[in-house]
């Protein structure tokens, strides 16, 4: 270890835990010292994240090693293209949500900016570290804050909401430590990379029991994604949160694919002897499902919130079966979806917010009952001429952005990495290759498509009540620190759109690197790897 | 026989705990998470090996083979974070009771 850069892999987790101990200490009476250490340390880890991106975007593997031990006894940090990129993807996420909530929700109750930042801490944790332990231990940390950012805010919906998401989240972390110990049983060690290393040589008669293992674990981390049938505390949960920490929980979910996209290629890749391939198939129509009843789910929401929540699903759905082909060019468009949706998700929860701040109880419910029973409104009097409010406006555009993004329409981001997913499931060997198209990449193809189609009819509903048949024309008053952050999400939207090229290309990267994991594990474990191994 | 009595206390601490996480009332639940967790915690313990008089350190002398300290600086761990857990739990479930003025999971009765 010699130069402060050389620590540079440790800092996202020990920033957010710094800045989260001193802001434990700063009395909630300082509101706007509290708010000015959260925001210089959000701002940092931005900065340390984009540092970490850019040095690991050439394919370099940082591994860390606290205390220096040899790596199977060290507690290892390992930054790859992947984790760096979840990284820098939480850092921009919390920035945004974090400048919203300096509106007004970071004074609703107590600890906010303390919790804020240990949920921080959890997921860089998670996304950085090496062996499966201390994934577990960053978990827990980043789950301890997520029921505390839950109940921010307080009230009764909140309260019953939190009992549900903590009751499964605690019975989910059971799973994850059996699993955890079955696999520490059957193979002596933790580490992902030795691990990896291992598997292939396990005999025949643990297999089954490691197999066992594994499932028991990715049940865990699918229970976080939200997959059909174990995904039914998100939007309840998602839409009672405070909208700032909605919108930052878009990531959670990520973290939950995140896991099963890194475990899947490094333990049950294409180079993992007998079980290979293990949860494929499970994978694949475990996200389909949850794309339809997301989708149901979608059309359903009588609230814009409970929306964002049933896409949320249908993206993490969409994540799982892209996942299951386990086929590098399907992965790579997979990534790009990813990035893309994690910020329309956040600015949709944050948006959904705003829009319905101007609105009565009840009016969303009044749509869809319009709907069904037709509309027996008396036509309001012609209003000509007068101009449309810039807030009205901006919220509109935004929404309409928005609605674009999730949907996966033309011309923006979303479009674009349903595109390149689908293209690629299409094409498995490439592009004029001779694969087969099976009826399951069909029915998947459609299902995204018709998932799209769901997502814009329900936006078109809710768009076309708020902003067209405003009935009184009540403009939400909005303050500019709530649209900055909108702009911003929208803004990196954008950029991917414009930079589609280089993005789809380090997500091809990535990919590449991911489904080859020879090059990770020799890094992690310090040398090169004898012969027969992925 | 060390092994049977072992898994038969994991098998029905793990079953009651199941039991329990499935019943409506909120006190139920969290009797049901207690009992789950420490099925967990026997079961990563049972992980390292089930030994008799194994010592704790690496013996220079005799040779003889320690105990695996991973399992148990695991199941420390667990053990911690399941406590904290459980605790926060509480809170949420008295709150729970507070604001809806039942005790049932849903905070109302069917």
């Amino acid at each position: 270890m010699t130069g402060w850069f050389d620590h540079l892999a440790i800092v996202p987790i020990l920033l957010p835990l710094l800045a989260g101990a001193v802001l434990m200490l700063v009395d909630d009476r300082h509101p706007a010292t509290k708010l000015a250490i959260n925001l210089s340390a959000g701002l940092l880890l931005l900065l340390a994240a984009a540092l970490l991106l850019a040095r690991t975007a050439g394919g370099e593997v940082i591994v860390y090693r606290l205390g220096n031990w040899p790596t199977p006894f060290a507690i290892t940090i390992v930054a790859d293209r992947l984790s760096a990129l979840m990284v820098l993807l939480t850092a921009t996420l919390a920035l945004a949500s974090l400048v919203f909530s300096s509106a007004r929700w970071d004074r609703a109750g107590p600890h906010f900016h303390s919790l804020f930042q240990f949920l921080l801490m959890g997921l860089n944790g998670a996304f950085l570290t090496g062996d499966l332990f201390n994934l577990f231990v960053f978990f827990e940390v980043m789950l301890a804050a997520s029921y505390g950012l839950v109940l921010h805010g307080s009230g009764a919906t909140r309260v019953k909401a939190g009992l549900h998401y903590i009751a499964i989240n605690l019975a989910a972390s059971a799973l994850f430590l059996i699993g955890v110990s079955l696999i520490y049983g059957v193979t002596g060690t933790l580490n992902m990379a030795d691990l990896a290393v291992r598997i292939p040589l396990v005999p025949a008669a643990n297999r089954g029991l490691l197999e066992a293992g594994a499932g028991v674990l990715g049940v865990a981390f699918l229970v976080k994604a939200g997959i059909w049938p174990l995904g039914f505390w998100l939007p309840t949960t998602y839409a009672a949160a405070a909208p700032p920490i909605a919108a930052l929980f878009a990531i959670l979910s990520k973290l939950g694919i995140y896991v099963i996209l890194r475990l899947t290629l490094l333990f049950f890749g294409d180079g993992s002897g007998a079980s290979a391939h293990l949860a494929d198939a499970w994978l694949f129509y475990g996200g389909v499902a949850t794309i339809a009843f997301g989708a149901t789910g979608v059309l359903a929401s009588q609230t814009l919130a409970r929306t964002a929540g049933f896409c949320a699903l249908v993206s993490s759905g969409t994540l799982l079966a892209m996942i299951g082909y386990e086929n590098a060019g399907v992965t790579a468009g997979a990534l790009y979806y990813l990035v893309n949706s994690t910020l329309a998700l956040g600015c949709f929860f944050l948006l959904a917010e705003l829009v319905e701040r101007g609105r009565a109880a009840g009016a969303d419910v009044l749509a869809v009952t319009l709907e069904a029973f037709g509309d027996e409104e008396p036509e309001p009097p012609e209003e000509v001429g007068i101009a449309t409010p810039a807030t009205l406006a901006f919220l509109g555009i935004s929404f309409a952005c928005c609605g674009m993004l999730l949907a996966g329409m033309p011309p923006l981001s979303g479009f674009i990495g349903k595109f390149a997913m689908l293209g690629a499931a299409l094409n498995l060997n490439g592009l004029g290759g001779d694969a087969v198209i099976t009826a399951g990449t069909w029915g998947l193809v459609a299902l995204v498509i018709v998932s799209g189609l769901a997502v814009l009819i329900a936006l078109l509903r809710a768009g076309i009540n708020i902003f067209w048949v405003s009935i009184d024309g009540d403009v939400p008053r909005v303050l500019p620190a709530e649209m900055a952050p909108i702009l911003l999400l929208l803004l990196l939207c954008l950029a991917l759109t414009v930079l589609a090229g280089p993005a789809l290309a380090f997500t091809e990267a990535t990919a590449a690197a991911l489904h080859a994991p020879m090059g990770y594990v020799s890094a992690v474990l310090g040398r090169a790897l004898p012969g027969g191994l992925p | 026989m060390m092994e049977l009595i072992v898994s038969l206390g994991i098998g029905i601490l793990a079953g009651s705990g199941v039991w329990l996480l499935l019943r409506p009332r909120s006190f139920q639940v969290i009797i049901g998470l207690c009992l789950l967790s420490y099925a967990v915690n026997l079961f990563i313990f049972g992980m390292g090996r089930l030994r008799m008089n194994a010592p704790p350190i690496v013996d220079g002398v005799t040779g003889t083979v320690p105990a695996d300290p991973v399992p148990q600086a695991l199941v420390l761990t667990a053990i911690v974070i399941g406590f904290a857990m459980t605790a926060l739990f509480l809170v949420v479930l008295l709150a729970a009771r507070g604001l809806t003025g039942t005790d049932h999971v849903d905070g109302r009765e069917r």
